[in-house]
């Protein structure tokens, strides 16, 4: 998983029926030290997060399991949201 | 699998119901010569690892899973070992 903060959401109207009333957030991961590192990824959400927060993502087919039965075609999901960082 | 350092804890309250209970550690990836490689990813933690411990890490969904020993976890990191030594001939 990798930490990241969200920074948007995405709209999408026509789209895989599986996909359907699934948030898909746009994301910025970030360093522990909360600086931003690599690209942006689009995630499906399954914890509620909400624009701004710092949450935690999963990437690969587990991204889909929050959803099991329906098989989500995505490959990044959001999994959890965070509310402190310690850095040892 | 991987090696690497633990250099963090993460306290997330709101999650998916699978990580009910797990710990979550941030780990940096690092190469035998102990320098770091790489960002630093979450793990959870299936051994009892603390900060600054040498950890042996999965990076794979499946492997994963089957250490946090829950079925369909919505997980692609974990711990599976402390390391106490690595050897090697060159």
């Amino acid at each position: 998983m990798q930490l990241a903060k969200v920074i948007g959401d995405v709209v999408v109207t026509q789209k895989d029926d599986n996909l359907h009333g699934i948030k898909l957030m746009v994301l910025q991961p970030l360093a522990p030290d909360g600086s931003a590192v690599g690209r942006t990824l689009v995630a499906v959400d399954a914890v509620g997060a909400g624009v701004g927060e710092t949450v935690f993502f999963v990437r690969g087919k587990e991204a889909s399991f929050p959803f099991y039965p329906t098989e989500v075609p995505a490959d990044a999901g959001i999994v959890g949201i965070v509310d402190q960082v310690h850095l040892g | 699998m991987q090696l690497a350092r633990v250099v963090g804890t993460v306290v997330a309250t709101q999650k998916h119901a699978k990580f009910e209970g797990a710990k979550l550690l941030l780990v940096q990836p690092i190469g035998l010569d102990d320098a770091p490689r790489g960002t630093p990813l979450l793990a959870v933690d299936s051994v009892g690892a603390g900060v600054h411990e040498k950890v042996l890490v999965v990076i794979e969904g499946r492997a994963a899973g089957e250490a946090l020993g829950r079925k369909a976890a919505p997980v692609d990191a974990a711990i599976i070992g402390i390391v106490d030594h690595v050897d090697t001939v060159e």
